[in-house]
């Protein structure tokens, strides 16, 4: 990450307001992990927000402006409102990311196995992640698709806020994404409506919680060796 | 409809009428004649049968929940979890760098893959992905290729054992004891070895090497070919894999499949063509293809992948010599361990030129290592998915980033848990000793469909 602005045109992205701006997921401060006067440390004053990368405008570069074309045509004649559905698009490492609202995902991941121009035959599988202080887009769901008939791969990200955790169920489209789902349920807490049988998968049946949340805590015990304590692993220092 | 269930587990209380459908015979002790003899009395063919956890024959803790109707398997379901640890939870607890320690041990059977899977993913995340210096390139792709062969070997000797082959099991395990002793002289384990980092290796390779793994080659080559004589045309092997385990490409294709299962259908398709990582581009290797879609062209594919991947070795043997002893870790000072170290006459790893130096000289260089060791790099916000072909398919990992000097998020596709929703599709409809077959055929190992 570049701190300084030298570019004059990423300073007029940073100063105009009808720019997309970076999807900031959470603010951190200090730089420790310790709070009030027990952090001697001189660092806590210091926040910083977290980050990922910001809309991309067009073009994307290579054939991410002609797939995303595609998918845009395939689901307007599919009777989707394209601006609805796909909420913005991410390059960023030359990995495409789609943005999609989670009414759409399934309309979405039909145009994109069933329209031979993009041709995603292949489910590469969802995983959860959760941000607790992205109000509104706590937990999201990231699907990773293949086209080996193309070679190329695209990355969907649906959202959706940790008081109604409902993302609509791709199985019906992919039948690959029966356990994937299943675990992204057993380990967020993501509820795939229309599964076809949305139990836990990797976790006992009648276990509480759902251990991958961010505020699901890792557990653990002392450890002691040659006669020094070390802390269980999520209560050591942290370097936030 | 009356249905009975024939619990393996010790120990098994007898159900209340709320929470079981039909009567639970329990199997452990007792004569399996009177326990015929009274499930026979109900005069009920449809039964549940538990198969595993710990059956030998599942791979580690695999259960399978099969209805049978006399011997033909009607439902088959599987039973995963038994073997989860949250590796991917204690991921996002501990440095990027120690991240490797923990993907190691998903798949145990190819831990090398996770480790290259997960370190070309940080490294891409970094952006450094083109300043990896060559030569822990090319040793990346011979300890993967090594590893396939281990991993083959034992999906072949498991394999052989699971249908009553056992000599087939004793070359397998034979063979793969040459690949893990050079494993072991190279990165000093013989699993979750840790050996490759982000933005490179931990170590060059020890010297001797290149002409230990030289060596093995021709005994393995032998080896191979003794199960190839052993199993090719074994009319007893040809009988119960032919035409078992059968999923076409349109199968593979639904529910996601990948690795030697998906090849079996005649589909080239390998990340190593497709995707290349690691310079395979640059290789020349043949990706190999069967046509029958059964158990029997898996097999044949894991035999045949074996010899390429010798042939991946040789090249990367000649590779190594011709460019000479080089670099194995980035050059950036942020991200590279200050010191190489060796080990020393009680067997730890150290360095005393840099002891020396850090002690001596330079108080800065002492708080470097310091920090790098205890707090780590950051890695700048963002997300990957890399993807590399291991021995049982697409092993992806997405790793999340949120600035931090710890993974967000670490998943971790691995290939067994995607090919094991193929059981029910291979196997119903087919004799429950077939069931074994396709199971074997797919090679999943628990450790990392749990992890």
């Amino acid at each position: 990450m570049t701190d300084g602005i030298a570019d004059p045109n990423e300073l007029a992205a940073a100063v105009s307001p009808a720019e997309p701006t970076a999807d900031v997921v959470t603010t951190r401060h200090g730089m420790f992990g310790s709070k009030g006067t027990g952090d001697t440390s001189g660092y806590g004053g210091l926040v910083r927000s977290v980050a990922f990368p910001a809309p991309s405008p067009k073009p994307y570069g290579g054939w991410f402006d002609e797939a995303a074309d595609t998918l845009m045509k395939a689901l307007d004649a599919a009777g989707t409102d394209p601006d609805t559905a796909i909420e913005y698009v991410v390059v960023d490492r030359d990995q495409l990311s789609f943005v999609v609202r989670r009414e759409h995902i399934v309309a979405v991941c039909r145009a994109l196995r069933d329209q031979p121009d993009l041709r995603f035959e292949m489910f590469s599988g969802v995983s959860g992640v959760h941000y607790p202080d992205d109000a509104g887009r706590e937990l999201r769901a990231v699907y990773h698709l293949l086209s080996i008939t193309h070679n190329r791969r695209v990355r969907l990200e649906v959202s959706a806020p940790d008081t109604d955790r409902h993302i609509p169920s791709v199985v019906e489209v992919y039948p690959s994404a029966d356990w994937h789902e299943r675990e992204a349920w057993d380990f967020f807490g993501i509820i795939f409506d229309g599964h076809p049988a949305l139990t836990r998968i990797q976790m006992p049946d009648d276990w509480p919680g759902h251990p991958q949340r961010k505020d699901y805590p890792l557990g653990g015990i002392p450890v002691e060796y040659k006669g020094a304590t070390i802390p269980p692993p999520d209560t050591r220092r942290s370097y936030s | 409809m009356s249905e009975s269930t024939i619990d393996a587990d010790a120990g098994v209380t007898p159900p209340d009428a709320s929470t079981a459908e039909g009567r639970v015979f329990t199997a452990s002790g007792g004569d399996w004649a009177d326990i015929a003899e009274e499930a026979a009395s109900l005069g009920e063919e449809r039964i549940v049968v538990n198969m595993g956890p710990q059956h030998p024959s599942t791979h580690g803790v695999l259960r399978l929940i099969l209805e049978i109707d006399g011997e033909t398997v009607t439902e088959a379901r599987c039973g995963i979890g038994y073997l989860h640890t949250g590796i991917e939870k204690n991921m996002e607890f501990r440095s990027w760098t120690q991240g490797v320690t923990f993907c190691t041990r998903m798949d145990y059977l190819t831990p090398l893959y996770q480790e290259t899977a997960y370190c070309l993913g940080v490294e891409k995340l970094l952006g450094i992905t083109d300043d990896v210096p060559e030569r822990a390139t090319v040793i990346r792709v011979l300890l993967m290729e090594l590893n396939r062969v281990s991993s083959h070997l034992v999906a072949l000797a498991t394999g052989g054992m699971e249908i009553g082959a056992l000599t087939v099991m004793t070359v397998g395990f034979r063979e793969r004891e040459v690949v893990l002793h050079l494993l072991e002289m190279i990165t000093g384990l013989r699993m979750n070895h840790a050996f490759i980092r982000p933005g490179g290796l931990v170590q060059d390779l020890p010297p001797g090497a290149i002409d230990a793994v030289r060596e093995a080659i021709p005994l393995l080559r032998k080896g191979i070919a003794d199960i190839e004589k052993l199993s090719n045309e074994n009319p007893l092997v040809k009988a119960r894999l032919q035409d078992v385990g059968y999923l076409d490409l349109a199968g593979c294709m639904a529910l996601g499949i990948t690795g030697p299962v998906l090849r079996s259908t005649g589909l080239p398709h390998d990340l190593r063509k497709s995707e290349p990582y690691c310079g395979y581009e640059t290789y020349d290797f043949e990706v190999q293809t069967w046509d029958t879609c059964d158990a029997y062209g898996r097999l044949r594919i894991r035999i045949n992948e074996m010899k390429e991947s010798l042939k991946l070795v040789e090249q990367t043997l000649d590779r190594l010599q011709e460019m000479g002893p080089g670099p194995v870790m980035v050059g950036d000072r942020k991200i590279a361990w200050p010191a190489q170290l060796a080990i020393g006459s009680d067997g730890m790893g150290n360095s005393l030129d840099h002891i020396k130096e850090i002690m001596g000289t330079s108080m800065e260089a002492l708080i470097h290592h310091f920090k790098l060791v205890t707090e780590g790099f950051r890695v700048p916000a963002g997300q990957v998915y890399q993807s590399v072909e291991t021995a049982r398919g697409e092993l992806g990992v997405h790793l999340v980033s949120d600035g931090g000097t710890r993974p967000y998020r670490a998943h971790f596709r691995d290939p067994s848990f995607v090919n094991l929703q193929a059981v029910a599709a291979m196997s119903e409809g087919g004799q429950i000793a077939d069931v074994i077959v396709a199971v074997a055929s797919i090679d999943p190992v628990m450790g990392g469909v749990d992890r």
